[in-house]
């Protein structure tokens, strides 16, 4: 019982940092049919860039929301000089792109960085809470509690404002949307803004647990991706679900299986899914392309 | 003049969609385009909305070239459009399609302007929770309408309103389209429906094969034996 206890925090901590990854694939996927692959790469700037800042002496919360910023930027600049200038191609070329683009970025942050791991401290101590003979990290809560509250806040954003409505009415009808006069280009830049800020996020949270360096985007970014495609690419709620389900069997195998297919299990259920459920858990059947 | 197309081409590839499209709409009025299957009239409408590349010509709205403006610049000047097919936002509330109707005109009186079309089409209030999916396809269509009269456009243009509606839809459709023009909406309408379009336009184009092949009072061309022939299966 505390065993299986252990698993399922471990597996909820990762699984919230996988949905807050699958919502960036969710989002730019909504504004574009795009599946941006460099969403793990956001992941990666945000965990350096608060590292680095930190061990300079900066205290952290400004450290994160500097990281924020600048992934923010990197997010935009990725549309604005990649993305944008190819708008008219097809989809898939455009992925493509997105793929360069994680090469880029990544060869990039060896520059920038090197290719040693970096650490951040834990931002409320390493003292274990115990609960019921399992024992829970506090950073796991932080993990929790921010996912949760970005989620939240997400939520709020696309149901309550209208710029949130807008977002989603361009992903149901772009021509529609433009017609309305709403800014098509512009709903792309937020939407990498907005996925490079969770994704920071979750790097920011994610790494007193899980170190970084300059290759830390590849898995979470391949787990968020599978998070979303077991959701049903596009579902927001479908992305959350997904990624604590990938989460959750990624503990629950490396517990009483063997941790040495931890990271297979997300490429399994990637398959799983496209053979038998290409729509996901919550897809829509037949996407309709406009 | 309000609007003013001069001499407009647009293609598809190498498809010659407009050829030379000269016409003209004036304040308070309501012109009617008509023409076969495949003519050109939607692409006309896409590129006044600015949604379809212009490959020559000019377009004025109000004096003012807007040829080369965005899709969301014309909203704002006042130009909406009802697409063909209707295109609501299936997924969003009836209420959050109006809303975004009026995208354009933050801080005007939005509320009260939604409540005018309660008014104005008493079923969309009844359903204005529901997704817009789930109206039937005259709803629906209202709804189109409505959405686009909610940024106040100074000129509506209305791509075959009646089209896939049962004959007493149509009839609905088309008193609505009488009325907004009797409360002053200039309006830009076309139709495949071509006899109550000429019924009911001050003036009215023929369209044919991307050109603009006849033009006159509305019920000018419904007497017109060619147009009788071609369009009304007279
Ligand atoms: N997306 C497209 N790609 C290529 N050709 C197109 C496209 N849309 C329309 N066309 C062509 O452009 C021409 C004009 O089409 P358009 O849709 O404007 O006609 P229409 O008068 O609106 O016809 P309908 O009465 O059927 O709606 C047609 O020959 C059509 O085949
Ligand atoms: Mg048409």
């Amino acid at each position: 019982m505390a065993e299986l206890l252990q698993y399922l925090f471990a597996g909820l901590t990762s699984g919230a940092i996988y949905a807050l990854a699958g919502l960036g694939f969710a989002i730019i996927y909504n504004a574009s049919h795009v599946i941006n692959f460099a969403q793990g790469e956001f992941i990666m700037i945000g965990g350096m860039t608060t590292a680095t800042l930190a061990a300079a002496g900066v205290p952290v919360p400004l450290a994160a929301l500097a990281a924020m910023a600048v992934t923010m930027l990197v997010g935009v600049a990725l549309e604005k000089f990649a993305i944008e200038p190819a708008r008219d191609s097809d989809v898939v070329t455009i992925i493509i792109i997105t793929i360069g683009a994680s090469i880029f970025l990544r060869g990039a942050a060896q520059v920038v960085w090197d290719k040693e791991f970096h650490a951040l401290a834990p931002f409320s101590g390493e003292t274990p809470i115990r609960v019921l003979g399992a024992t829970l990290m506090p950073q796991s809560l932080w993990v929790v509690g921010v996912a949760m509250a970005m989620i939240a806040g997400l939520w709020w954003f696309f149901n309550r404002t209208l710029f949130g409505k807008a977002m989603l009415a361009t992903s149901f009808n772009r021509l529609a949307a433009q017609l309305m006069g709403i800014g098509v280009k512009k709903v792309l830049l937020v939407s990498f803004a907005l996925s490079a800020a969770l994704g920071a996020v979750g790097g920011i949270v994610v790494t007193p647990i899980a170190f970084t360096n300059y290759e830390a985007g590849i898995m979470l970014g391949l787990k968020g991706f599978s998070a979303a495609v077991l959701g049903g690419l596009g579902n927001g709620m479908g992305a959350v679900v997904g990624g604590l389900i990938v989460g959750i069997a990624e503990a629950l195998g490396a517990g009483y299986v063997s941790s040495a297919y931890k990271d297979a299990i997300a490429f399994v259920i990637i398959l799983v899914v496209l053979f038998f459920m290409p729509n996901g858990l919550f897809g829509k059947k037949g996407v309709d392309r406009v | 003049m309000l609007l003013e197309i001069d001499d407009l081409a647009s293609h598809y590839g190498r498809i010659q969609a407009l050829d030379g499209i000269s016409l003209n709409v004036q304040e308070g009025e309501l012109v009617a385009l008509v023409g076969a299957n495949g003519a050109g009239k939607t692409t006309l409408l896409r590129a006044l909305s600015g949604v379809q590349p212009v490959s020559g010509g000019r377009i004025r709205f109000e004096g003012v070239d807007i040829t080369r403006l965005s899709p969301e610049r014309r909203v704002a000047l006042g130009i909406a459009q009802v697409p063909e097919g209707r295109q609501v936002f299936a997924p969003l509330s009836v209420e959050d399609n109006l809303r975004l109707g009026a995208y354009r005109r933050q801080g005007a009186d939005v509320a009260a302007d939604m409540d005018r079309m309660y008014q104005l089409f008493p079923v969309l209030f009844k359903k204005r929770e529901l997704p817009a999916g789930t109206l039937s396809g005259g709803q629906q269509q209202m709804l189109a309408i409505a959405r686009a009269l909610m940024s106040a456009p100074r000129l509506l243009l209305l791509d075959e309103p009646s089209m896939g509606l049962a004959p007493l839809l149509v009839e609905e459709i088309f008193r609505v389209v009488a009325g907004l023009r009797d409360q002053g909406v200039t309006i830009f309408l076309v139709e495949q429906n071509a006899h109550a379009a000429l019924a009911l336009a001050d003036r009215a184009y023929v369209m044919e094969t991307g050109q603009v092949v006849m033009e006159g009072a509305g019920v000018e061309l419904q007497a017109d034996e060619r147009v009788k022939a071609a369009y009304l299966g007279l």
